[in-house]
């Protein structure tokens, strides 16, 4: 029973609570109601069995709670309502409704879950608060789990939370869907907080590993939602694409003892097919619309490699001509970096040096990728000396103990 | 509706700007388009330019006894050079007016919600 109500838990938390606070006007009123309906099914259901529609009753509940609530603390019922902590649209209450009124407002909207994505990824938070906030309030994580994902101290990222909260309120952030002239820059900022999340989860191989990769799968459910709600924004399904395909080599991205295996030498049997087959059906349906952007780029790129049976099979004049294109949209050193590296398996490790002596080196020293990439390039090329200097500045960049150890057995590789 | 400080943000002293050159003349021009634009449209409550940090006197009140002291509260190269206060429905509508003030002042603006 526990696992199935934390299957529902995490289905429906950020959806209830999405639409209790719009009821509400009000994130932290919303979040202790939600909290409070869990509470109850987890008395109830083991007792009486599980609801034909779980996420409903808890949307009931949690309703039925607040507005309880709500009546027996009448004066907190103005005090936040008619505080405006949120800024409703007209479609919602007034400053001070009626409470009876309030029940034809909590039908569950879609849109609410899309309310929540735009107000927690706010530009006028950080990034890190940004995901922070996501993942507190449409993932359902507590606290404590978010800490231990990012690696920081809990009372740091709760103070984190709980200031991020304090702005969008001091602030009067509407909670609404961005008209369409803000809309392409406010959803790049929702695309790039799930990305990161997204990221976060993907890169970290070591002992922790199990935690962090609920992380992927959480940014992959919240891909997969925003694709449902905005059906109609080619990067929203780019990105989503991305992370499928990128998510698929993960059962052969790594050896047994967690250390990490290079795309090109992964056993590519091992990929995950139906989300390769998932992955390539988003690519061409976002590629029809015909309007470009770096995700759907990315997953174009990732599609490529799918495509091919061995490294050596892959289109790589494909895989340079869409880091050309993706370059122009986005000119920065990550991009150039695997551009580069496209270029060395198409034209050979010179031409791939040779197009990383053509960047701007005062913005790359501090860049690991790039003295990862290079080393490999100058083993590669048989300038074994410069090779090893290379990734002892990579190793010197590298943060992580998984990389760290790819680093040292590629340099040992070559000093044999 | 919500108001908001739009403060125009200097990274240096800026007492010896010459309001006579093209520049100045061009920011002036601009500014007076857009407080016309914000008085047209309800959004503007006030809005000034401010004497350099230099001509600042902080007042301090302790149980009774005034005090004053020369300069400014907080030495530092940031300095508030000028404002606007704006009445308007939320955050993104306020961020919308001052991307446009910091368009016409030529200079960051820092927002900041009025606890109203």
């Amino acid at each position: 029973m526990s696992d199935e109500l934390d299957a529902v838990f995490r289905r429906e938390a950020g959806r209830c609570t999405a639409t209790l606070i719009r009821v509400l006007g009000d994130v932290d009123l919303a979040e202790d109601a939600v909290a409070e309906a869990f509470a109850i099914a987890a008395d109830h259901w083991p007792r009486k069995g599980m609801p034909p529609n779980p996420g409903g009753w808890i949307v009931t509940t949690a309703r039925n709670r607040a507005i309880d609530r709500l009546r027996r603390e009448s004066t907190r019922t103005d005090r936040h309502i008619a505080a405006h902590r949120l800024h409703l649209e007209d479609m919602e209450p007034d400053d001070t409704p009626e409470l009876d009124e309030l029940d034809a407002f909590v039908d569950v909207v879609a849109d609410d879950q899309l309310r929540l994505m735009f107000l927690c990824c706010h530009p006028a938070l950080a990034a890190d608060a940004q995901v922070a906030l996501t993942l507190r309030l449409l993932g359902g994580l507590e606290t404590e789990e978010i800490a231990r994902q990012f690696l920081v101290p809990e009372a740091t990222m709760a103070q984190r939370i709980v200031r991020a909260k304090r702005k969008l309120r001091d602030n009067h952030a509407p909670y609404r869907i961005p008209r369409p002239a803000e809309l392409p820059d406010r959803l790049h900022v929702v695309l790039a907080a799930i990305y990161l999340i997204y990221t976060e989860g993907h890169r970290a191989t070591s002992g922790d590993a199990l935690t962090r990769t609920d992380l992927s799968s959480e940014a992959i459910r919240l891909g997969r939602v925003l694709v449902e709600l905005m059906p109609d924004e080619p990067e929203a399904v780019g990105l989503l694409a991305l992370m499928l395909l990128t998510d698929a080599r993960r059962p052969a991205r790594t050896n047994d003892d967690g250390s990490m295996i290079r795309l090109a030498d992964q056993d590519r049997s091992r990929w995950d097919r139906a989300l390769i087959a998932e992955g390539h059906d988003l690519v061409r349906a976002c590629l029809r619309r015909n309007q470009p952007g770096p995700f759907q780029i990315q997953a174009a790129i990732a599609a490529v490699h799918a495509d091919a049976p061995t490294s050596k099979d892959t289109d790589w004049s494909q895989i340079v001509a869409l880091y050309d294109q993706l370059y122009a949209l986005r000119p920065n050193a990550i991009v150039a970096v695997n551009r580069a590296i496209a270029v060395a398996e198409l034209d050979g490790p010179h031409a791939g040096l040779d197009a990383l002596a053509a960047l701007d080196l005062t913005l790359l020293d501090d860049y690991q990728p790039y003295h990862a990439a290079r080393a490999d390039l100058l083993a590669r090329a048989g300038e074994h000396a410069a090779a090893l200097a290379a990734y002892d500045r990579a190793i010197e960049l590298s943060a992580i103990p998984s990389e760290q150890q790819f680093l040292r057995d590629q340099r040992a590789a070559v000093s044999a | 509706m919500a108001q908001y400080l739009l403060a125009v943000m200097h990274d240096d002293d800026y007492s010896d700007v010459d309001f006579q050159s093209p520049d100045m003349q061009r920011i002036v021009g601009q500014v007076s388009a857009l407080n016309e634009e914000a008085q047209k449209t309800g959004v503007w409550m006030f809005g000034a330019g401010l004497a350099p940090a230099a001509s600042a006197t902080v007042v301090r009140s302790v149980d009774g006894q005034v005090s004053m002291t020369d300069g400014p509260y907080a030495e530092t190269k940031e300095q508030m050079g000028g404002f606007w206060i704006i009445d308007v429905p939320d955050l993104d509508a306020a961020l919308e007016w001052a991307g446009k003030c910091s368009a016409a002042c030529e200079r960051p603006i820092e927002v900041r919600p009025a606890d109203g």
